[in-house]
């Protein structure tokens, strides 16, 4: 009976293991900058090069920096996603402009709305690497006191927005600045 | 032919020279940390390349961040540091000793001992089970019988 137990188990054990395996996201890495202050930065704003914006200017707000670029495919499908929040929520969205062309960058946001509070230029993908960007989009929720809080990779759903968003907003604006 | 060949061959080379980096480094020494340092790391974009290896746009700045460094005289642990504080452990191809990476670097050598004891186990088995293939008083006496009605036939 043993002998047919044993081979048994280790097959649930495997396939346990395995179905894990399946719902990982190996895209996913695990961001060492949650809990950490935002990495500082001063860029120029797209489509007014003469001024710059650093996170320190939103000190005492909650905020996201959304990761963008016009030559990203994935960033077309979520653009109608930040329209809708931002349309809909009293948000504060920072686009960081990421390794893009500044006329191709205007170009999009005149094509498809514009989401955001301001976007900034980051051409040679330096505060990129700062922020541990490695595929875009990426999204960074920032709290009142400029820790980043929380980070999506990928291209922000309306279920995310809903389910994650929204709810973890909440919570940031209820803590003390 | 010949004029043709060489024809290709130029531009052949011309599009490998163009896929090349060129960088000027200080020291030999200065050198060596690059390539070390470039072959430790990991292109988050493809994931199972190094950053001197990948192509990819992330690859290409990270290795102008690791000679630029470099050029500014920090060390290779300090280059190492600045990575993974940005992109986490997962940056290095050797992931350093700890807690959460233990089961990454003794994992291997827990499964062989496993897999040792299982095969010495099965094996002594076998053997024990070898010794004792003695037949029974009714079985010989069945075999007897077969083999006369073989006899017989």
């Amino acid at each position: 009976m043993l002998k047919y137990i044993i081979p048994l188990l280790l097959f649930v054990v495997l396939a346990v293991f395995l179905a894990l395996g399946l719902k990982l996201n190996p895209r996913e890495i695990p961001s060492p900058l949650i809990n950490k202050p935002a990495p500082v930065f001063s860029l120029p704003v797209l489509g007014k090069p003469e001024q710059t914006f650093s996170p320190d200017q939103l000190k005492g707000k909650v905020w996201l920096l959304n990761v963008w670029a016009s030559w990203c495919v994935s960033c077309r499908s979520e653009h109608p996603v930040l329209n809708e929040f931002s349309r809909t929520h009293d948000v504060i969205i920072v686009g960081l402009n990421y390794k893009d062309d500044a006329r191709a960058g205007q170009q999009w946001l005149a094509e498809l709305g514009n989401p955001y509070f301001l976007s900034v230029m980051d051409q040679d993908g330096r505060v990129g690497i700062d922020y541990g960007v490695y595929g875009v989009p990426e999204t960074f929720v920032i709290d009142k006191k400029g820790l980043i809080r929380f980070k999506f990779t990928g291209p922000v759903s309306m279920k995310a927005v809903n389910e994650t968003f929204i709810p973890l907003l909440q919570q940031l604006q209820a803590e003390a600045p | 032919m010949k004029t043709l060949i060489f024809t290709f061959l130029c531009v052949v080379s011309v599009t490998v020279i163009a896929a090349v980096e060129y960088r000027k480094f200080d020291s030999p020494q200065q050198e060596q940390a690059y390539q070390n340092l470039t072959n430790e790391l990991r292109c988050l974009v493809c994931q199972n390349q190094t950053i001197a290896d990948s192509n990819a746009d992330l690859a290409k700045d990270l290795r102008r961040q690791v000679y630029e460094m470099l050029q500014q005289g920090k060390s290779q642990q300090e280059i190492v540091d600045f990575m993974t504080q940005r992109y986490g452990d997962f940056v290095m191809y050797r992931p350093p000793l700890k807690p959460k990476t233990i089961i990454l670097w003794v994992g291997p050598a827990v499964f062989i001992v496993i897999g040792l004891v299982v095969l010495v186990i099965i094996s002594r088995k076998k053997a024990a089970g070898a010794q004792s293939v003695a037949l029974t008083e009714h079985e010989e006496k069945r075999i007897r019988q077969l083999l006369e009605q073989e006899d017989d036939a």
